[in-house]
């Protein structure tokens, strides 16, 4: 844990030992049993989890406390682990970030909570230049294994800085890793793998599938969780649905508008496939390239602006690919404004029901 | 309304500002002469005890070496054998005074100009030398010496050092982490941000700041209104002035600092007043910007100098002390020139390491992509390293 115990590849013998253990202590995907918890509980299990098993683990940021992080992200997790495992810090997004790098270097591993991802503009120097560069600059030397765990996305009428979705923005930059859960199983399984990691990774929540009581409620923002400690792979993406005629490429909230959609087509004879990316960085392109070539059309659906981000590198993807490069595409994104205030406005900028529906039925010309 | 104020412009200020203060911290005078602070012997007791004439010689040793490592350098870049060097040249007291009171468990966050505290680290010259050589973009193994990668933005690792001192209070070890930056650095948000969190968090830090007058062009007025140490105590950080050009002082301000991190009593704030005698880097020309007087009256406060008179008055500054350490500084030179002409130049295929810890399947498909396109000059005749770089072979 001090740095004099640690060996030349920067690792603790501990460290080691965990590195080795992981994969047999962690079984992959089980069956999700029939608990069901909340997005928001299972973030919390999975980072208590951790924390029991690792003192190098702990949590860090703005009212993360005896508040619970303000949409429940680590509720509870003071009263079993103390405040010196679960730190109410200052207010300076730079500074606690800054902070959980150097702690990363001196061996802890750090669940870093930035309360808004919009806030990123304040911090981004010691996301993008140490976070993301530290291991690079030092040649392999010394791993920054962080968890910046942040909100995204809107709905709720919280307006054009604290609404965003930002994940293309993270994405862009070489060093982080990202990864947005769609489900309480996932968002279990990708903290996990997010604390085991040695990259530092952004974990990205949408407040609306964390399943609070004061935010609309959504029906698969609960869902079923095993109790024990499982992965979730960082960089494998899940179908969702299985379907035919077109292929929705999503994620976060908008898996489950595309869900509904698909459901809805269903009746009408309409199969739509629903990949679920969950891992942005690395994105799993050979199951998007998969799904496009069995179903020949391939709509993007993402909360993020429309331009310059995952919708595009999606579509460069499928050019690349010999498999895929004839498949249909189009996409359903916030167009290249600010997220409006006023609700009506809001929704018509976001992924919605209706404009999913839309483009499906353009794409499959019905 | 600008000619109501009476403040006077920020570069005629710099003048003004001088060592007068009482609070200042100086124990040799640039006469050599040394100066009573009694409630500082405790933190000399080496120096001022038996064995004192051999650790006023390791510090001058080591002080003539960094500064003959640095001109070595300095030479090298103006021969193209370097891309940029960032001289210290001034600054040897600062970074030998502080750099000499640490523990090897102690860890170090510093700027690129901190080249004299990784001399006393124990670095390989080579490794550094090898990131200004642009070669790498990363020199030593940090936890080999316990110094970080040195920091090109400035002001940033203040909060690293926080946080690795944090992670110590947990570990309950009685290390200490070290924030070195300089006066422009003073101005960032990251720096005063670390002070609000490491008063907070009473975290075991310290922050070093070498006040060398210049920020680029920027004279340190334009930074500040009051002391930089001063600033510190608005954090309530505890915080001293030094003679950064006074090893003595140096060392004994920044024992008495660690000792305080190292029982639990929380953070320092050390300003060390010292002279940036070059440019920035070689790639500046500092004569547009200051004037040669100011220069001249630093000289007269080297920090070199003024050891040696002190050595001088005490006898202590033999011919074989002389000879000892000018043949130290010819071998170090030496090794530094040999290593810099003789390293290797970095493959191609290098940039693609360590961007992760963890595989990235696309980033490794980049890389296929990469190797198959320079493969395509290989029956040329030419290495793939040899074609990106540009005719070099």
């Amino acid at each position: 844990m001090t740095a004099t115990a640690v060996n030349p590849s920067g690792q603790t013998p501990a460290e080691e030992q965990r590195a080795a253990a992981a994969p047999s202590s962690f079984p992959v995907e089980p069956d999700p049993g029939t608990r069901r918890l909340n997005t928001a509980k299972a973030i919390q299990e999975a980072i208590g989890s951790q924390m029991e098993q690792n003192p190098e683990v702990f949590v860090m940021g703005e009212d993360v406390g005896a508040y619970g992080g303000i949409f429940s992200s680590t509720t509870g997790l003071l009263d079993r682990f103390g405040a010196q495992r679960v730190i109410d810090t200052p207010i300076s997004e730079t500074a606690f970030i800054g902070m959980g790098i150097g702690a990363a270097v001196e061996g802890m591993r750090p669940v870093v909570e930035l309360m808004f991802v919009d806030f990123f503009g304040v911090c981004m120097d010691q996301i993008y230049n140490h976070m993301a560069k530290i291991h690079y600059e030092s040649g392999g030397n010394v791993r920054v294994p962080m968890v910046l765990m942040t909100a995204t996305g809107g709905g709720y009428s919280d307006g054009a800085q604290h609404s965003q979705s930002l994940w293309g923005t993270f994405a862009h930059l070489p060093g982080m890793k990202v990864v947005v859960p769609s489900n309480p199983y996932d968002a279990k399984g990708l903290m996990t793998a997010a604390i085991a990691s040695d990259d530092p990774v952004v974990y990205m929540f949408h407040k609306g599938v964390m399943g609070l009581p004061w935010m609309a409620k959504n029906k698969r923002s609960i869902g079923a969780v095993p109790e024990e400690d499982y992965l979730v792979p960082i960089g494998k993406a899940r179908v969702a649905r299985a379907g035919t005629d077109v292929t929705i490429v999503t994620l976060s909230l908008s898996v489950h508008h595309s869900l509904d959609v698909a459901e809805q087509l269903a009746g009408e004879g309409i199969s739509v496939e629903v990949l679920d990316l969950r891992s942005v960085v690395p994105l799993d392109r050979e199951a998007i390239v998969a799904s496009a070539a069995k179903t020949g059309r391939v709509i993007v659906v993402d909360e993020d602006y429309q331009s310059f981000g995952l919708s595009g590198e999606i579509a460069a993807t499928l050019l690349e690919s010999p498999d895929a490069r004839g498949a249909a595409f189009s996409r359903v994104c916030v167009p290249d404004v600010p997220i409006p205030y006023a609700r009506e406005l809001e929704y018509a900028v976001l992924p919605t029901h209706a404009r999913i529906e839309a483009a499906v039925r353009a794409a499959v010309g019905a | 309304m600008l000619g109501e104020d009476s403040t006077p412009h920020p570069q005629e200020r710099s003048r003004r500002e001088q060592s007068e203060d009482p609070e200042f911290l100086q124990l040799l005078d640039p006469s050599g002469q040394r100066v009573a602070r009694p409630e500082l012997d405790r933190w000399l007791a080496d120096v001022d005890g038996e064995g004192g004439a051999r650790v006023l010689a390791g510090l001058y040793e080591d002080m003539v070496v960094i500064r003959r490592i640095d001109m070595e350098a300095t030479a090298l870049q103006r021969q193209g054998e370097l891309a940029l060097w960032p001289p210290l040249l001034g600054q040897e007291a600062a970074q030998i005074g502080s750099g000499r009171a640490l523990r090897q468990d102690d860890f170090v966050f510093s700027s690129y100009r901190e080249n004299g505290v990784a001399y006393c680290r124990g670095v390989n010259l080579n490794e550094i030398l090898r990131v200004w050589r642009g070669n790498a973009s990363s020199g030593w193994d940090p936890f080999e010496i316990n110094m970080a990668t040195p920091q090109i933005i400035i002001g940033a690792q203040t909060l690293h050092s926080v946080g690795y001192a944090m992670g110590i209070q947990f570990d309950g070890a009685d290390s200490v982490a070290l924030a070195y930056f300089g006066d422009g650095a003073t101005s960032e948000g990251d720096v005063s941000e670390s002070m609000v969190f490491a008063a907070s968090y009473q975290a075991p830090v310290l922050f070093f700041c070498q006040n060398n007058h210049w920020a680029i062009s920027e004279p340190v007025t334009l930074q500040t209104h009051i002391t930089l140490a001063e600033r510190a105590g608005g954090f309530g950080i505890p915080h001293v002035r030094v003679d950064g050009n006074d090893v003595l002082a140096v060392l004994a301000a920044t024992r008495e600092a660690l000792d305080r991190a190292r029982q639990g009593g929380g953070p320092s704030f050390i300003e060390a007043v010292t002279y940036r005698m070059g440019p920035h880097t070689t790639a500046d020309d500092p004569t547009r910007y200051r004037d040669a007087n100011e220069l001249e009256d630093w000289a007269a406060k080297d920090p070199i100098l003024r050891l040696e008179k002190h050595l001088e008055s005490r006898g202590l500054l033999t011919q074989e002390l002389r000879e000892r350490v000018a043949a130290k500084s010819d071998e170090v030179a030496g090794v530094v020139r040999n290593g810099v002409i003789t390293m290797p130049e970095p493959e191609a295929m290098d940039v693609f390491k360590h961007v992760y810890a963890t595989p990235n399947s696309w980033l490794s498909r980049q890389e296929d992509h990469y190797r198959r396109y320079l493969a395509q000059f290989e029956h040329h005749g030419a290495s793939a390293a040899g074609h990106v770089s540009g005719g070099q072979h």
